[in-house]
Formats: C-alpha cells, structure tokens, sequence
C-alpha cells in the first residue's frame, strides 16, 4: 500500500534526495524539511565539538607542567567557562536532540516531517545565533565569561564578572534555550500526533521513545533556566537582588535554580544517547531488544527521579536536606542499572559483527557504567563531601557525559551515515578512530579520578609539585591530544567518504526500523510507500517474514504481534 | 491516546507526591514551589489529553491492527521553504543582542520580527508554499 494513495499532498512528489525546490545556500536559510534542519544542527554542533575540543586541548596543555605558562590565568578562566557551555548546551544536546532527533524521529514513526516545520527552522536558527553570541564574548572587552558554566552568584555579578563577555553568555543561554524548547514542543508532539497507522507508542523504536522523555524533561528545565538567566541580568544591570546578600537575596538561591534545571539536563544530554545505543545493539545482534517495556520504563523512571535530585550538586552548602537528596539520587542507579542489563541482555547470545556502530556502541557501554559507578559514589554525602570540586568529580562527569556523547554520538553519526548521505564511511579508519579514541578517553580520564583523590581542584591553571599530580596530568593530557587526534581520523574519513563515495543502499546494516524502508537519503516528505507495522521491528518483519515478529493467518496477512524469543 | 495521557499523568502524579514529602521533610519552599510547578507540567497535560482520549475514537497509530490504507487523506499541511523563521530568528538575535550593545540592534531586530511574523501569518493563508 503506498503512502501517495493516501496522502495526496505527497502523490506530486518527484524528487528523491532532498532535491525538492532551492539549492544550495538558499536552500540553507529557507528548508523546513526535518532531513535538511536536522543536518544543519548535526554538522553545526559539530563545529562546536572542534572549537570546544581545542580549547580543551590548550587547557590540558596549561596543566603538562605544575606552573604552566600556556595561557593567562584570565584566559584559562574564559577557557574552561566557554568549553563546559559549549560542550553541554551546544553540542552534546543539539547534536542529539537537534541532529539525530529531527533527521530520525519523523522517519521511524513513517511522518512526514516534523509537526511544526517553521518552529524547526526558528529553533535552529535561534541555536546558530546563540553559539555565535557565546563565541563573541573572545571578541569583546574584558574576554568572554570566566565563571564556570554553572556561573554561581556571587561570582557572576557585575562586581565579580564585569563587562560584556558575562552579559553575552546570558544572551546566548536565553537564545539556546528557547531553541531547546521550541525542538522539544516539535519532538512531543510529532510522536504523539503524526505516528504512521499501526505505531502504536509501545511499537515506537527506543530511540524515539527517549526523544518523547527528553522533550518532556526539556520543557520542565530549560524554562527554569531561562527564568534564572534573566533575573541573573536584571541582578547584573536593574538593580535587583535576587542572588546578592547585601541586597536581601540569597546566592544559593541561584544554586538551587541551577541545577533545578541542571540535573535533568544531565538525562537531557544523556537520554538522547542510550536511544542511539538501543537502536544500534539489537541491529548488531540480530536479535529484538530484550527488554522493550523495562527500558521504556526505566526511561520514564529516570526522567521523574531526575526532578528530584537537584540538591546533590550542593550538598557542601550545607543547606539542603542530605538523606533526601541522597535517596533518590542512590534511587536512579535502579532504572540505570536496568538499562544496562537490558543491553547486555540484548547482546546475550546473539549473533554480534563488530562493525564500527557497535563498537563505539560498546565503548560508550563501558565509559558510562564506569562514569556511573563513581556517580553512585557522589551520591553518597561523606564521599562527596571529601571530593567536592576536586578531578574526581571532573572525571565523572567527562566519563559520563562526554563519554556517552562522543561514543554513542559517533556510534549513531556512524550508524546513520548511510541514511544521511546514500554513502558508507570506511570500516577500517572507523575501527582505527574508535580504538585511539576508546583507549585515548580512558587515558585522559581515569588518572583525573586519582589526581581528584589526592585533593586537585578542578578549574586550577597550576599546581604544585609537591601535590603529587604531575604524572597523572601528564598522562591526562597525552590522552586529551590523542583523542583529539582520533577526531582528524574521523574528519578523513569523512572527508574520503564525500570524494570516493561507496553507495550505501537503502539498507546496509539490516536495520530494523521504519527509517530503513525507505531510500537513502529518503525522497522530500520521506516515503513513497510503508510496510504493515505489526510490531517493534517492521522492516525486519518485511525482510525476514520467516523470522517475523508477528503471526499471520493461513493466507499471510498479519495478525497479532508475538513476544519476541 | 491512553498511552500519552498516562505518560503525563504519571510524571505529574510521581513529581507531587515528591512534593508533598520535601515541602513536609525539607520545610523549604523554594525547591517545594519548583517541585510544584513541575507537578503542574505533568499534569496540565494530562488533563487534556484525558479530556480528548474519553471523547474521540481511538485513532490508526492507536490501535495495533491498523492498515496504512486507514490514514487515508492528508496528514497535515507541511511548508516546504520559507525565509521567514531565518528572519525571525535574526531579529530575535539582533533583538537579545540589545541587551548587550545597546537598544539600537532592538529597533532592526523588533522590526525583522514584526515583518516575518506578519509575512509568515500571510504565507500560511494564502496557502503558503506547500
């Protein structure tokens, strides 16, 4: 049955490839196809990810020697403030949410796009022109903000942080934000509205089930976010005293704001990618995910636990209720800890080719149980309390954050190559990328945790030698140049891929999902045609009917969905 | 639609019995209001998708025997190119970057919002470029 029988506005569509109407730079500044948007935030948060990496390059160059000379200590301050925000809010949840999100979401539900194609060309505009604001502030007298991403009051007041780097910060936050909501308004209602007959929610693929959570948790934080950002500004420059002492304020307050949004922005960033990963493990496999409501589930159960954890961050405050916080931050290892079961329970036995995909798939299954485990440790006060802003807690959150982007986001970037461009990547600098970068990460990070223990504060540009952490940062910083190495392979390999291209056909991988029936890269408005969707795995069941997931009556036609063995 | 409307209604449910229980062990009333205001997103939601899922029939990607032939009709209306949210988003920028610079990015940024807005509005009724 083709879709064009039924959807007459697609029956007058020709073109193939997302050569639909204007070409080139205009093209650019005018599509509202998802495909088109969903590439641009792809290949711009990526951008990011380079301008982001090199200036953690030059940080832990400064940290070599224990009297590094490298950069100002102005500088560094600027350095690791505009790393953190680039990497959290303009790479690691657009490049998913934005990216992977607006290309695949659509696709895998069989929608034509996404529910409101002008509010997605806005949100990434608003995204573009909020990177460019932060990036400004190198440009400005005084240099960009240098208090941290998490920019604590009092640090952050107009005392402390003059200038105009520190209100361009606030400005890009605000533009980005509503970016984020505007996406995750789309992201919800494109699933809840416009799935294909037959998709029922508990049929959607994992990866658009984590996207439903993340728009939902979006639109509970980033509104608090932005709400904070602005009273930071009125604080700065209208006289208020939201978060000064002096005036009546509470700098707390600010804390608690912060990471009101801040912990669900941890799931925000992180969500996004165990769907990537629980598209990528069952098609390796060959075999259905195990586990498809308990993942669903613990993907809910985090989402909700998330809301109530935001004091964890402050406990050293000394004003929040610790065994409360500590309850339910303990509580989220349960539905974690479900998920990795269910992937390892998805790998069990089965019939497992290590292509690139699953191989940073792997990786980012080991970088964020490790980065995990020391998040349990964190959770608990007393540990807390003795590594509170110390390298312990810069190497959790790098092994747990930027672990799963950088490996669940290459393993995705890798897996849907193919479908973005009609090419292949080449296997063998895929497998070469991931082994310098999996070795090179855990290089980088696993000395920090030590360096943490012996008492190194993060956000210092020197130490001392008698605090004992130069090997451990010399080690530290031979792995950050080494993974950033791993990421000019990629750039060849890519770059080889556009010049030789290796024709990838509608479905290399044997994909299970809706976004592999149709072309590569599909045809304007998505789909000539769909296949019954009797269960989780329609394409599968289309290709394997000897192996479908669904019994059919005696003449073939599909009859219910049976658990899969 | 049950399945959206528990999704919802069981994150509203959840985050306000947490509520209830930090706003009585905690005694602190900022993060209670945050709590509550949370409570509120789940279930606001909710409430409509409730109110819609007792009075319409199940809908195709409801119900798991559904066809493809079922969705017969158009989806929906879905613009093709546009140059309106480019401008849009400019003049939202030059309009944020007033707040930096000086009112005077306000004024081109104010005036590209109104232009997109009112050109966008217009392209949607006349049809637009679908």
């Amino acid at each position: 049955m083709t879709i064009a029988e039924e959807r007459s506005e697609l029956a007058h569509e020709p073109e193939a490839g997302g050569q639909h109407g204007p070409t080139g730079i205009y093209k650019w500044l005018t599509s509202t196809d998802h495909k088109v948007i969903g590439k641009n935030y792809m290949y711009t948060s990526l951008v990011f990810l380079m301008i982001a990496g090199a200036m953690a390059m030059i940080i832990r160059a400064q940290l070599v020697q224990p009297d590094g000379h490298i950069v100002s200590q102005q500088m560094y301050n600027e350095l690791f403030t505009i790393h953190g925000s680039m990497m959290l809010y303009l790479f690691a949840g657009p490049f998913a949410f934005g990216g992977f999100a607006n290309f695949i979401l659509p696709l895998q539900i069989g929608a034509p796009d996404m529910a409101f194609p002008r509010l997605n060309a806005l949100s990434y505009w608003l995204y573009l022109t909020g990177g460019t604001t932060m990036l400004m502030g190198f440009f400005v007298n005084g240099g960009a903000a240098a208090f941290g991403w998490v920019s604590y009051a009092p640090l952050s007041s107009y005392t402390n942080s003059p200038g105009p780097g520190p209100d361009l910060w606030i400005v890009a936050i605000i533009l980005t934000g509503f970016s984020g909501i505007f996406t995750a308004v789309n992201l919800v209602t494109t699933a809840f509205y416009l799935r294909a007959p037959g998709m029922t929610m508990f049929r959607m693929p994992i990866f658009t089930w984590n996207m439903v959570v993340t728009g939902i948790l979006i639109l509970i934080a980033f509104p608090i976010l932005t709400a904070a950002m602005v009273m930071l500004y009125a604080d700065r420059h209208l006289g208020t005293h939201f978060f000064t002492v002096a005036g009546g304020g509470s700098p707390v307050m600010w804390q608690n704001l912060f990471w009101f949004f801040g912990h669900p922005e941890v799931y925000i960033l992180a969500l996004p990618y165990f769907g990537i990963a629980s598209e990528i493990f069952p098609v390796f496999a060959k075999k259905p995910i195990f586990g498809y409501k308990g993942l669903v589930f613990a993907t809910l159960a985090i989402a909700g636990l998330s809301t109530g954890v935001w004091a964890h961050h402050m406990y050293t405050t000394g004003t929040v209720l610790l065994p409360f916080f500590a309850a339910l931050s303990l509580l989220i290892a349960v539905p974690t800890g479900i998920k990795v079961f269910t992937w390892i329970g998805t790998l069990w036995g089965g019939n497992l080719q290590f292509r690139v995909p699953l191989l940073f798939a792997l990786g980012f299954l080991v970088t964020f149980t490790m980065g995990g485990f020391s998040g349990v440790m964190l959770a608990s006060p007393p540990f807390d309390f003795a590594v509170h802003d110390t390298y312990f807690v810069v190497a959790h959150f790098h092994q747990v954050l930027a672990g799963t982007a950088i490996f669940a986001g290459f393993a995705g970037f890798y897996y849907w190559y193919p479908k973005l461009t009609g090419r292949m990547m080449r296997e063998g600098l895929g497998k070469l990328q991931f082994w310098i970068a999996f070795i090179a990460f855990n290089m980088t990070f696993i000395p920090q945790y030590l360096a943490g223990l012996r008492g190194m504060p993060r956000r210092i540009p020197v130490y001392l030698v008698s605090d004992h952490v130069t090997f451990l940062n010399q080690v530290s910083s031979v792995g950050a140049f080494l993974t950033g190495f791993s990421f000019l392979i990629w750039l060849l390999n890519v770059w080889i891929s556009w010049r030789r291209p290796i024709p990838a056909g509608d479905n290399p991988w044997d994909g299970h999902t809706l976004e592999w029936a149709t072309s590569s890269p599909p045809p304007h408005h998505n789909f000539t045609s769909l296949p019954p969707i009797r269960s989780q795995r329609p394409v599968w069941d289309k290709n394997h009917p000897e192996y479908a997931d669904y019994t059919t009556d005696h003449d073939g036609t599909p009859k219910k969905e049976v658990e899969p063995q | 639609m049950k399945v959206e409307y528990r999704v919802y209604l069981g994150i509203g449910i959840f985050v306000l019995i947490v509520t209830v229980v930090y706003f009585f062990w905690a005694k602190e009333y900022g993060g209670a209001m945050m709590l509550f205001g949370t409570a509120g997103l789940g279930l606001l939601p909710a409430l409509y998708l409730g109110w819609w899922k007792r009075r319409m029939d199940p809908r195709p990607e409801d119900v798991e025997e559904a066809t493809v032939a079922e969705n017969r009709g158009a989806v929906g209306a879905f613009p093709d190119h546009t140059i309106f949210p480019f401008v849009l988003g400019i003049g939202a920028f030059l309009t944020a970057l007033s707040l930096v610079f000086g009112a005077w990015t306000a004024v081109i940024g104010l005036a590209l919002i109104v232009f997109a807005a009112t050109s966008a509005t217009l392209e949607s009724r006349r049809g637009g470029t679908v």
